[in-house]
């Protein structure tokens, strides 16, 4: 940390697929269709948990700082906008044509480069996953990449002196964990209640920085990133057969017994 | 692939009793070659015959005790018995800790991760399912040793019960560079029902239940099943936010899945349309739940739901 009493923060946001309509593989590519996109929801928790932190150490104003960070096509810069406008102070677009395709390999790689060149960072804060790839690997990945602690699916998060620490709510147990600064944190949706954009904050984004960025400011080769730099590889993507409307009833007062009826037919008893 | 290729299996625990998912892994493991394990510290000797009935010959472990971290210190680990055991695949459960260990050993690896398999070919191509069901995929590693990490419930587990116990060897844990520590557990009281992400049968909530889970959980511990819900009645405070089902919750694919109460919009159809059977109970015969339900009770899941398990308990006499 450059300075104990302030806050260097970078968002990672992405501009995905809205999960309210259907979602579409483009044939050919395999990639990801972005037409009806948005600022992922789970990375509102995010940039809701940055600005949280910031502000309970005099915000901006004291020399705090939310960068958030995307890489994508063109319109991707929209999560960043949306960011600006919840509140997060400066913003870097990763932009170039070879990075189409990449995989969570490449994008770590990029991103890692991006923090790099943003200077001193205490915190990476990501989503808790996106919800279109749902891999989950990039955050780990980019923590590999940069030497840093992870602290993931926190459910709580706090930051003292160089410490942050957070709560994960598993299956079999609850636990508190710890790493010192910097580290890289991803949040659930149990952390917070993101705020809506308000007409000052949309006002006052209009001044905010953008910055774009392309792979060759950054010091990769074309090849190291997107379909080139691939670690993997798809090699056929189907539709999946739409589930069929099966047998439907109404209750006449013995559905419970018909229902173990079927189950039984299906050996499922 | 030659009959000798070798596939690493990832064990993250010390002691026997093997977990259903890692008899899945192992199952998996000898499927493709001859499987061979790494677990992160001194494996007791309950665990051994347990890897050994699975006809593992080899077991990695390290040579001093890893930290108690998280993932940081698992991934330097492997990396290390990969490196040692030279397989042609490296297979790891598909919770957040498993793929998070992935993650990282496929950039200390330089090696290409696929999570979320449901099947892997002797080719070691690998399916899997996207946005939530919608589609399937066959992906293959293109660079490095395959790191793959498998949902449950993909493979029928089977012992091979042919093995001995098999010979430890011990490998340099390795740096895990700043890592993030447990500083405190808390343990959550044991239900006596299967884990949500693993469970054969889930029995699911929604609205609809409106603050009573009785019913789901008679349902569930008749059919020896996982309780599960929706983000609604999670966000009500009705259960634990660690039962719920869905995209920003556990993605389940079990043999049955019921739904009770729930609408099934898109989001919490993502968590659950690989199940293998769908039953959905409903007042509203507009549900969209029905359009993909295999069995649909337009009905009182206060009425269905008990009427049901007193059924089951009477034919399991």
């Amino acid at each position: 940390m450059d300075d104990a009493a302030t806050l260097n923060i970078v968002v990672l946001v992405k501009y995905v697929p809205d999960t309210q309509f259907d979602r579409q593989l483009d044939s050919g590519t395999y990639t990801t269709d972005r037409s009806e996109s948005i600022l992922s929801e789970l990375d509102e928790y995010a940039v809701e948990a940055a600005l949280q932190l910031i502000e309970a150490r005099g915000g901006a104003k004291a020399g705090n700082k939310v960068i958030a960070l995307t890489m994508g096509p063109a319109p991707a810069v929209n999560a960043v906008k949306k960011a600006l406008q919840l509140g997060a102070t400066e913003g870097v677009h990763l932009v170039d044509d070879a990075l189409a395709g990449s995989d969570a390999a490449g994008t770590s790689l990029a991103l890692a480069a991006a923090i790099r060149r943003l200077g001193p960072v205490d915190l990476v804060i990501a989503g808790m996953s996106s919800t279109d790839g749902e891999t989950s690997l990039v955050p780990a990945q980019l923590a590999e990449r940069l030497g840093l602690p992870q602290v993931t699916f926190a459910a709580s998060l706090q930051v003292e002196d160089s410490t942050v620490t957070a709560r994960r709510d598993g299956e079999r147990q609850a636990e508190t964990v710890q790493a010192q600064l910097p580290a890289l944190v991803s949040v659930t949706d149990q952390i917070n209640e993101p705020r809506y954009p308000n007409f000052k904050g949309i006002i006052a984004a209009k001044k905010k920085k953008i910055t774009e960025l392309a792979l060759a400011d950054l010091g990769l080769e074309p090849a190291q990133v997107g379909a080139a730099g691939a670690w993997t590889a798809v090699l056929s993507a189907e539709p999946r057969p739409a589930r069929s409307q099966g047998i439907i009833i109404t209750d006449e007062g013995d559905a419970g017994i018909k229902l173990v009826d079927f189950l039984a037919s299906r050996k499922l008893l | 692939m030659t009959d000798t290729a070798r596939i690493l299996v990832f064990i993250d625990n010390l002691a026997g009793a093997l977990h259903k998912v890692q008899h899945e892994l192992l199952t998996l493991a000898r499927s493709l070659g001859e499987p061979v394990a790494a677990v992160g510290g001194v494996p007791d000797e309950a665990l051994l015959a347990e890897l050994g009935s699975h006809g593992v010959a080899t077991v990695y472990r390290p040579a001093a005790d890893l930290e108690d971290s998280l993932v940081a210190p698992k991934a330097a680990f492997l990396a290390n018995a990969v490196r040692a055991a030279a397989p042609s695949a490296v297979l790891l459960e598909n919770g957040f800790g498993g793929k998070e260990i992935a993650a990282r050993l496929g950039i200390k690896l330089s090696s290409g991760v696929i999570t979320d398999a449901v099947a892997v070919a002797p080719d070691l191509s690998v399916t899997k399912s996207v946005f939530a069901g919608a589609y399937t995929v066959v992906a293959k590693v293109t660079t490095g040793t395959p790191v793959i990490t498998v949902k449950p419930n993909t493979i029928e587990a089977a012992a091979a019960g042919t093995g001995g116990v098999p010979q430890v060897v011990e490998v340099d844990p390795g740096d895990p560079g700043p890592a993030a520590r447990i500083i405190e557990r808390s343990p959550k009281p044991a239900t006596g029902r299967p884990e949500l992400s693993e469970a054969r049968v889930v029995v699911a909530g929604g609205r609809g239940v409106d603050g009573d889970f009785g019913p789901i959980e008679e349902l569930a511990d008749a059919l020896g099943g996982a309780v599960g819900a929706s983000r609604a009645a999670t966000d009500a405070g009705w259960i634990e936010h660690s039962a719920q089902v869905g995209q920003t919750g556990t993605t389940v694919s079990p043999q049955l899945y019921i739904s009770a109460g729930i609408s099934g919009a898109i989001q919490q159809k993502a968590g659950m349309q690989t199940a293998q059977v769908i039953v959905a109970v409903n007042k509203d015969p507009d549900s969209p739940v029905f359009e993909i339900a295999d069995f649909g009770i337009v009905g009182d899941l206060f009425k269905v739901l008990p009427q049901a398990a007193e059924e089951i308990r009477k034919r399991k006499g």
